[in-house]
């Protein structure tokens, strides 16, 4: 097979020129947008796949609840023995339920949910996803005239979006049970005392914060494992690569995110 | 199994290609591909590996646009028409992959089920599961309908994977090296299913090998692809009856039956 000629440069074939690099950013950012788009122009247009969103909000529930338990729980215990000793020098430790339940609806709850699912679901999204593009089931859907896309990519991340913030509330729920046996023991608070103390600084804002938080990281963990897994490229490296970026770059975004909604809530207060 | 005569009607072509072309970055693949496919035929395009015979065949199912040329399937060009109006065109193509391609979260029912719920609206319960019937009959793999594609044969994957294209009744049929990988028996099996298919559900077909004991029985006419171009088309014999030293190693290093 003849090759046709090619005058490009060699540092553009080896793609180390920058102008390229930012090319190929500004073209994946395009892409992005294109998916994103898409999503919202399929996901909302019948027909309606019920079943496999439902069977996808049972997965993602399902792969993240034992370590979301797990974590939950220690973060809730960890965080109010560490922060113990910074109050009892103000004797302010009964403030510790106050503080722990700020700190968990505010922010702990959203964030450790998310990255754990970005961890588990999302990196399972990509690597699925990525296995049935490079194993052709991707284009045999394409093929027998049904839409991949609804079916794999929108109900998965209807998924994600609708799970993650129940799961949120689950983690608030297990990281505060971990206060409130860590309280118990060193303070000899009631259950009925700490869950006063618990709601008692908490607002309306709170929570719409936290769930709004939620919704917002589970998209974003839905899209970028369904992207990286939809667009996966190159055989069984791009499988893990799509598993691997899924991870990352839902992390990394789940990250700006915080900062941009506290941002955003902290001109309501 | 000896190829019964197809009935083709050579004044209704269901596939016509005009001037195809694709490359990828600075590789021309195809350089101006023309070709007729026939009511009822069965065409085999041979070539080595990498000259573009599969790439020929998702052109034509649409999953890759060309760079230049016509194709027209069933009337309408695949590089112009809409999504709704090339999905509404799939549904009357089969395309069997190389892979054979199952839903490997999937049961083989669910396999051939999905589909024939989402392009059958108001189908019931009982037409489903006589059309799964009916086409696992046809592959003679009945007993494999509760199984996990991860527990079949590659034989038996690939008899799958054409059922599951088969359940929606197409007029053409598109098989991607339908034997690659296969043993030999197995490769007879899969050349006589193909002829069945044909015979039974009145298919065109595309057949793409590298196979030449596939080609030679499955084909009514072979089209031998070789640098981006159709350089020779016809009967069996008449492709492989040359001195051309690009075609001759292909016959000589084969094993015909």
């Amino acid at each position: 097979m003849n090759k046709k000629s090619t005058t490009s440069p060699p540092a553009e074939k080896t793609g180390f020129s920058l102008k390229q690099r930012l090319a190929e950013f500004f073209a994946d950012l395009y892409k992005v947008h294109l998916f994103v788009l898409r999503f919202f122009k399929e996901a909302f247009l019948p027909p309606f796949e019920f079943k496999e969103i439902v069977r996808q909000c049972f997965e993602v529930g399902v792969r993240s609840f034992t370590l979301i338990t797990v974590t939950g729980f220690i973060v809730g215990l960890i965080f109010t023995k560490q922060s113990r000793p910074s109050l009892s020098e103000f004797g302010a430790t009964s403030w510790l339920p106050s503080l722990v339940s700020i700190a968990i609806m505010r922010a702990l709850a959203p964030l450790v949910t998310a990255l754990i699912a970005s961890g588990k679901v999302g990196s399972s999204i990509g690597a699925e996803l990525g296995s049935m593009r490079v194993t052709e089931q991707i284009d045999a859907m394409e093929v027998s005239g049904t839409k991949p896309f609804k079916y794999l990519v929108c109900t998965r991340v209807i998924a994600t979006t609708v799970t993650i913030p129940i799961l949120a509330s689950y983690t608030a729920f297990i990281a505060l049970l971990g206060a409130y046996l860590n309280v118990n023991q060193n303070e000899g608070t009631s259950y009925t005392t700490f869950m006063e103390q618990v709601f008692e600084p908490l607002t309306f804002l709170d929570f719409t914060a936290s769930l709004i938080k939620s919704v917002v990281f589970g998209f974003t963990i839905g899209i970028v494992g369904c992207y990286q897994g939809y667009y996966s490229t190159k055989g069984t490296e791009g499988v893990g690569k799509a598993a691997n970026g899924a991870v990352v770059t839902a992390m990394f975004i789940v990250f700006i995110e915080e900062i941009i909604i506290v941002q955003i809530i902290g001109n309501f207060r | 199994m000896e190829k019964a005569k197809a009935h083709i009607d050579h004044k209704k072509k269901v596939i016509s290609i005009h001037g195809l072309e694709k490359s990828f970055e600075d590789y021309a693949v195809l350089r101006g591909i023309d070709l007729d496919l026939y009511q009822g035929e069965n065409l085999v395009v041979l070539g080595r590996s990498g000259t573009g015979k599969s790439v020929l065949i998702k052109l034509i199912s649409g999953l890759l646009k060309p760079d230049r040329g016509t194709i027209e399937v069933l009337g309408q060009n695949v590089a112009n028409i809409s999504e709704k109006e090339l999905q509404e065109l799939r549904i009357r193509i089969g395309f069997s992959f190389q892979s054979s391609a199952l839903y490997d979260s999937m049961t083989v029912r669910k396999n051939l089920e999905f589909p024939l719920v989402r392009n059958r609206k108001n189908i019931t319960r009982e037409e489903i599961d006589t059309e799964v019937e009916k086409v696992l009959d046809a592959v003679g793999l009945s007993q494999t309908i509760n199984q996990m594609p991860a527990e079949l044969s590659g034989g038996q994957r690939k008899r799958i994977g054409i059922a599951r294209t088969l359940i929606l009744n197409p007029e053409i049929m598109l098989y991607d090296e339908p034997t690659a990988g296969l043993d030999p028996i197995t490769c007879i099996e899969i050349n006589d299913l193909i002829n069945e298919v044909q015979q039974k559900y009145d298919t065109s077909s595309i057949i793409i090998t590298h196979d030449l004991t596939c080609a030679k029985s499955t084909g009514d006419r072979i089209a031998m692809l070789l640098d981006g171009k159709f350089q020779r088309v016809g009967t069996f014999d008449e492709v492989f009856n040359t001195d051309d030293d690009r075609v001759k190693p292909f016959f000589d290093y084969n094993f015909i039956q």
